[in-house]
């Protein structure tokens, strides 16, 4: 399809064009009639970022002559990598940002002078800063980054669209940036991990759909008879977390003109929306997703074949069939029905083994290449990461049993337990994939410094281990002080007792948190260095799957 | 490549690939593992079994509530009236003892103490301390210095009360604003400060005349905290002489609460614990040895 007459702009820019200048105007209405001003700055940056990009559109027409891209260069796809290196960029970003504030909300625990009694800085506000900017920041960058990529390499097909890209991996930078601007400033919906009010939300759904066409788009072009296990998973990701996003964020605005909006939801339905997607964002996105990412990357690194194409179907189907009904455990002992919260603990436990299906797909691919874990620190992360998704998800299923969950509900526990599964399996996994693509992305021969992801590597693993460990004992110690009864039945300690004996155990969660966000500094030193002073990889070198040498 | 669809054998672990490829990556032709097949059915029998037990599936209008008939609700209202019916007697009692009884009855005093332990922690350690010394502004229950009274009976009182709290009974105090309210100069609030500063071991202000502060003192404060300085309980009016002050002792801190007093407010417990709580609270605060 290599055209090279000038073209009309394709329907694509104008409808996109279109779309930005009329959100543009409705944003500068908006901004000129509320009252309120957190809305009046959305508004305005809504107003600025659509304006220029429409300017953008224009200009790249312009700038191109109106040539159309060629699909395939010298017979060979051409793929669309730019949105993907932005990804990596914002992740990168976004991970120190996410990490930085996460440290700073442990260091609050242990020394409540930090908050500075200001209310920007306050525990409230940059909690949900710290799990967004983690989860969907950092994560989501990482899932759309490699998603990009991989369905476009594994689908041998460029993705569709010139804009269409763009559109997602902008498009939801900026919904991070409405979100987490909006959580300093006081708006919030006060649903956890969903936190965004209706306009977020709204411009999110907006820009996950763009996406949703965009990854099968490419499928629907792929040049490859079959769909590879990892776009199964990524696929999945996209598709609940749509669903999610949509019932969970059923709200009414009180105005166009203000932030604040009210569930439809009310009551126990409320919450059990809320777990209902609260533990499927932990099974789709942080679970579903990343094992996309696994099925890629760990293979292509360790230069082996999956394990068993039977056990990723097996476990696939599996998976996404019984993730979906293991909410109610997060509600064990309220206002919920017991059948509810009992059929959710058992179809926790029917989950062990679909989650562990991941785990030995990931693990066993190693067969026959386990001594590169010696010399290879990147393989060496994402094999740790499968291994720690391995724990967390046996102790998750532990955790939504009734009896354990009566210790264990509303302690550190449940942080530990989080921690071990987001730094060890959604970290490392992504750490890993993004020191793979750098050097891939940008050319490179490898990256700057085995020796430095090596060091990476240690401090990180280490500040988890502090963290796991600490909240396991901290939350075990409060979950017993909390139901500790003297001989006389009344309650042994006061919740003040309980506060001031987790003290320590603040203190080494933090240093364990400083630990991982130094490992995480090194990486984006790594990083940098492999784009500004990498060696350059001869042009037609196959992009994947080299090795880099041991020091 | 991908039209390549044969099967290979690959060398390291003797295997059969699918012959499918995509970006270089292959998949093995391995079998589901057997371990992890039958736990993955074991689990699946363990939570048929558990669903027979308890409850579980949703019906039309009901739900299923298995052959136990176990009840998360039922169980903790059980529970609950269990705990209820184990203190009731010893509760009753102690509601109707008078304190005396309660000191030399050992069961008594022992229920007391062990109550009002559990109840000070989360009900009067946020503002007293849990060591219940206080911090400025909540007195410090350790000591013998009682604004209110120190007897088991005071302390009894003002917990059902509270000081300046909404109740109608409520123990109220209330110190004039000398300052803002223009009954004294600034000059006079100086003198009457360094006055009750020479009486209880501070060192007055420089070059102040505390003939005037005497003068003024008997003339201002006197009616309530006596001439002799040592307060009145019946009125809640601090003993000036006393070495610890609730809002600080200091020549400023006086003239700061003669100028524009804070007049502190502890709430009434009565409608928020139960009798024997409230009673046991008194038994236990009388108990730090400041009581008198």
């Amino acid at each position: 399809m290599a055209q090279t007459q000038a073209r009309l702009i394709t329907l694509e820019e104008g409808l996109f064009a279109a779309f930005l200048v009329v959100l543009a105007f409705a944003c500068l209405i908006v901004a000129g009639k509320t009252y309120d001003q957190v809305m009046a700055f959305h508004a305005m940056l809504g107003a600025f970022v659509a304006a220029g990009s429409v300017f953008v559109i224009f200009k790249n027409y312009f700038d191109d002559g109106g040539i159309p891209i060629p699909q395939e260069i010298n017979g060979k796809p051409n793929y669309n990598m730019a949105p993907v290196k932005f990804g990596v960029v914002a992740a990168m970003f976004w991970g120190i940002s996410g990490f930085t504030v996460g440290l700073i909300i442990a260091s609050q625990l242990a020394w409540p002078a930090l908050n500075f009694d200001l209310p920007w800085t306050n525990f409230g506000r940059l909690r949900p800063l710290h799990t967004s900017a983690v989860i969907f920041a950092f994560g989501g960058n990482v899932l759309i980054a490699t998603s990009m990529y991989v369905v476009q390499r594994t689908c041998r097909v460029r993705m569709p669209g010139s804009v269409l890209p763009w559109f997602v991996i902008i498009g939801y930078n900026v919904f991070i940036v409405i979100a987490g601007t909006g959580y300093l400033l006081g708006a919030t919906q006060s649903k956890e991990y969903a936190e965004p009010e209706w306009y977020a939300d709204l411009w999110l759904t907006i820009v996950w759909v763009a996406y949703l066409l965009l990854f099968l788009g490419t499928l629907w072009k792929r040049k490859e008879p079959h769909i590879y296990v990892a776009n199964w998973f990524y696929l999945a990701f996209i598709v609940t977390i749509a669903m999610l996003h949509l019932v969970n964020n059923a709200t009414i605005p009180v105005t166009v003109y203000g932030t604040k909006s009210y569930i439809v939801w009310s009551g126990v339905q409320d919450a059990m929306v809320q777990w209902w997607y609260g533990h499927n964002a932990v099974g789709f996105f942080l679970t579903a997703g990343f094992l996309a990412i696994m099925y890629y990357f760990v293979p292509k690194r360790a230069e082996r074949p999956v394990y068993s194409y039977r056990l990723s179907i097996v476990h696939f189907w599996a998976l996404i069939f019984l993730y979906i009904w293991a909410g109610p455990h997060h509600l064990h002992y309220t206002a919920l029905p017991q059948w509810a919260s009992t059929l959710g603990a058992t179809f926790s436990i029917i989950l062990w083994m679909p989650s562990w299906g991941g785990m030995i797909n990931g693990l066993m691919t190693l067969s026959g290449a386990w001594d590169k874990l010696r010399t290879d620190p990147v393989l060496r992360m994402m094999v740790v990461s499968v291994a720690f998704y391995g724990m967390s998800t046996f102790e998750g299923p532990l955790m939504s049993l009734r009896s354990v969950n009566s210790l264990s509900h509303y302690t550190d526990w449940t942080i530990g337990h989080v921690h071990s599964g987001a730094l060890g399996w959604v970290g490392y996994i992504s750490f890993g994939a993004l020191y793979c693509l750098v050097p891939w992305l940008w050319n490179k021969k490898n990256l700057y410094s085995l020796k430095l992801v090596n060091w990476h590597f240690w401090l990180s693993t280490l500040g988890i281990v502090l963290y796991i460990t600490s909240m396991w004992v901290s939350g075990i110690m409060q979950g017993l002080m909390w139901r500790a009864y003297d001989a006389l039945g009344f309650l042994e300690y006061s919740f003040i007792e309980t506060v001031e004996a987790m003290y320590p155990f603040y203190v080494i969660r933090a240093l364990g948190g400083a630990l991982f966000v130094l490992g995480a500094v090194i990486m984006a030193y790594n990083l940098w260095m492999t784009v500004r002073h990498g060696e350059a990889e001869e042009a037609e070198a196959s992009a994947a799957g080299h090795l880099a040498a041991a020091e | 490549m991908s039209d390549n669809h044969k099967p290979e054998l690959d060398q390291i672990s003797g295997v059969e690939t699918t012959g499918h490829e995509w970006d270089g990556l292959k998949e093995l032709n391995n079998p589901l593992p057997r371990w992890w097949l039958y736990t993955f059915y074991a689990c699946i029998v363990w939570a048929i079994g558990y669903w027979v037990v308890y409850p579980s599936w949703p019906m039309v209008s009901s739900y299923a509530t298995g052959v136990l008939g176990d009840s998360q609700r039922a169980n903790a209202l059980a529970a609950y009236d269990a705990g209820i019916a184990e203190r009731a007697g010893i509760g009753d009692q102690l509601v109707a003892a008078s304190f005396e009884d309660i000191r030399t009855t050992p069961n008594l005093l022992e229920f007391a103490s062990a109550n009002g332990r559990a109840a000070f922690g989360d009900n009067c350690a946020p503002c007293h301390g849990s060591g219940a010394i206080g911090s400025p502004g909540y007195p410090n229950l350790q000591d013998d210095n009682w604004i209110w009274g120190g007897t088991v009976d005071d302390i009894h009182t003002t917990l059902l009360y509270g000081i300046r709290s909404d109740h109608d009974e409520a123990r109220f105090g209330d110190m004039p604003a000398f300052g803002t309210d223009e009954l004294l100069t600034r000059e006079e609030i100086s003198q009457v400060a360094s006055y009750v500063a020479s009486k209880t071991g501070l060192e007055p202000e420089e070059g102040v005349d505390l003939a005037a502060g005497e003068t003024l003192y008997v003339d201002n404060c006197a009616a309530c905290h006596g001439e002799d300085l040592k307060g009145m309980i019946e009125v809640g009016a601090p003993n000036l002489t006393s070495a610890t002050y609730l809002y600080g002792k200091s020549v400023d801190a006086i003239k700061a609460q003669i100028y524009s007093p804070r007049n502190g407010v502890m709430p009434a417990w009565e409608a928020r614990l139960d009798p024997a709580t409230i009673k046991s609270l008194a038994v236990y605060v009388h108990s730090f040895g400041g009581g008198q």
